[in-house]
């Protein structure tokens, strides 16, 4: 990063955060309303900022159509889990406070473009977006849903991995997540995963790589193991596009990437091919 | 007088031990006969992850297993038995050749976890693994899981999913290391044994939290505790023989629903 970059990144104007949004690509002040409109894609540079879960149902339900379900289902600390800084059943509750949300994921059902679907959301602002039991709980859940009332489900991954304060079961929540969307395959139901920014380790090693169709946003990041864990396994450095979106793309375990404004019509048309 | 207790990092540095019995070490001394089968078809032989047909106890059964080994060169070619995803794609084609001609597997669990390289996330490492969960979670014969040293993240999970899964009284299961979990959580990869302690990563813990199905002492001696897990390995494989497959795969699906 050029110098002149980084002393625009320090630059504090007062106030300015209530009326600016600083892309955090290309560092551009760009108006709020401007961000909001554009569904916090930079107009700049194309940076696809992160979103809530909430945000994200918006851009693909259609208006007033999206029903939630399984919110009650919580996080469990079954471990009484406490690290230096503190327990986990506090970390969490400050989670629930500041996003507003119950976990790390959103689930219901809903209407795009009139097709009925089961649709969810990660919320990456919610404890990064980790695995916990509950995460786990509402995703199979959705998937059975889906497979009971045979609509597809679509769900939108962001998660830097598993939930370590719910220690093995976190890990337990792959095979859940995992086993009710093969259910859902074998059915002949299709499951679409939008893999935004970030979707990695234990969510990229289970339901956000299992789509009938994987779909990206551009630039984000993707991957299973962090960049410099594997820099200090294998003592190179990686190249800077390494898992991009892009990248992914051309090594094949994405179908395509889609911009977020085109995102909606594009799983809609998906879903008309298969008979939606 | 009572042996003190061990700790939980007590407890990891056992299941890390240069010196404990890794699966060729069980295939020597376990089973009748072990034909190993190689490739996924696809790219490579991964050498993290072997598997083949075997006969333990006059069972016959498709072995998988991480590939530690306990030479150092055994451990290099190995990656220490950190499978690429390669490993996962062999074993997922062993697992059909089971499927097929309804044999039972045996997996032997002991991995610090999936490989962290370059061209194991450019060959699909996380797709690798989740279609192994999907894949197996699903497949039409018996899957016993033994976890015999360290069951490490989602690259020990890939192939830990079960009718069975039983653990060795000295082998750890975790979501992620403690050294990892300490480096994040604690800010301090030095607090490891707080971490290990706080991720209840032992055989009686995951007992306790319903995670595994039984515990497997181990003995004096090598001999010993190959023969305890070849006891569990046939009574095990014998009862989920008789089991009608259709039920098989129904209870392995709740069984991991209700975690």
């Amino acid at each position: 990063m050029a110098w002149f970059e980084l002393q625009e990144k320090k630059t504090k104007i007062p106030g300015a955060k209530a009326l600016w949004t600083v892309c955090g690509r290309c560092r551009k002040y760009v108006p709020n309303a401007e961000w909001k409109k554009n569904s916090s894609v930079c107009p700049e540079c194309g940076y696809h900022g992160r979103i809530s879960a909430r945000e994200r149902i918006a851009l693909l339900a259609d208006e007033g159509t999206f029903e939630e379900l399984f919110a009650d289902v919580g996080y469990s600390d079954h471990l009484n889990f406490h690290d230096a800084s503190g327990a986990y059943v506090d970390k969490v509750e400050a989670a629930r406070k500041k996003t507003g949300e119950g976990e790390s994921v959103i689930t219901g059902k809903a209407a795009m473009e009139g097709i009925g679907v089961v649709l969810g959301a990660m919320d990456f602002a919610f404890m990064g977006g980790s695995l916990g039991t509950g995460t786990g709980e509402k995703i199979t859940r959705a998937a059975e849903l889906a497979l009971a009332e045979r609509r597809p489900f679509i769900l939108a991954c962001a998660s830097g991995g598993a939930r370590m304060q719910e220690g093995i079961r976190s890990l337990m929540q792959m095979v859940k997540t995992s086993a009710a969307i093969g259910r859902l395959k074998e059915a002949g139901i299709p499951y679409v995963s939008i893999l935004t920014d970030p979707t990695t380790g234990g969510v990229s090693a289970s339901y956000a790589m299992l789509g009938d169709i994987n779909i990206a946003e551009p630039k984000v990041l993707i991957g299973f193991a962090g960049r410099r864990v594997i820099e200090n396994t294998i003592h190179q450095k990686l190249p800077d596009d390494f898992q991009t979106a892009e990248y992914l793309l051309e090594h094949g375990f994405v179908d395509r990437i889609v911009p977020r404004n085109e995102m909606k019509s594009f799983i809609v048309k998906m879903l008309n091919y298969f008979g939606f | 007088m009572a042996a003190k207790a061990k700790s939980a990092m007590d407890i990891v540095k056992l299941a890390r031990a240069a010196d404990r019995l890794h699966l060729r070490d069980y295939m020597a001394l376990i089973a009748d006969d072990f034909t190993e089968l190689h490739g996924d078809r696809l790219v490579k032989d991964d050498r993290g992850l072997i598997g083949g047909f075997a006969s333990i106890g006059g069972v016959k059964c498709l072995v998988l297993g991480h590939n530690k080994g306990s030479t150092l060169e055994e451990n290099l070619e190995s990656n220490f038995g950190m499978a690429n995803p390669d490993g996962y794609r062999k074993a997922m084609r062993l697992m059909s050749l089971a499927e097929k001609f309804h044999v039972p597997v045996v997996t032997f669990v002991d991995t610090p976890g999936a490989y962290p390289g370059r061209e194991a996330e450019e060959r699909g490492q996380a797709e690798a693994i989740a279609k192994s969960l999907e894949f197996s979670a699903a497949l039409k014969t018996p899957i016993l899981v033994v976890i015999t040293g360290e069951g490490g993240s989602g690259g020990a999970l890939a192939i830990a999913v079960g009718d069975r899964i039983l653990m060795l009284e000295n082998a750890i299961y975790s979501v992620i290391s403690p050294e990892g979990c300490a480096g994040i959580l604690w800010r301090d990869g030095a607090k490891a044994a707080e971490a290990a302690e706080a991720l209840k990563v032992t055989a009686p813990d995951l007992d306790a939290l319903g995670v595994i199905d039984g515990i497997v002492p181990e003995g004096k001696t090598r001999e010993e505790t190959a023969a305890n897990v070849k006891k569990a390995i046939v009574a095990t494989l014998k009862h989920l023989s008789s089991i009608p497959v259709a039920d098989l795969v129904a209870r392995r699906y709740a069984k991991f629903r209700a975690m």
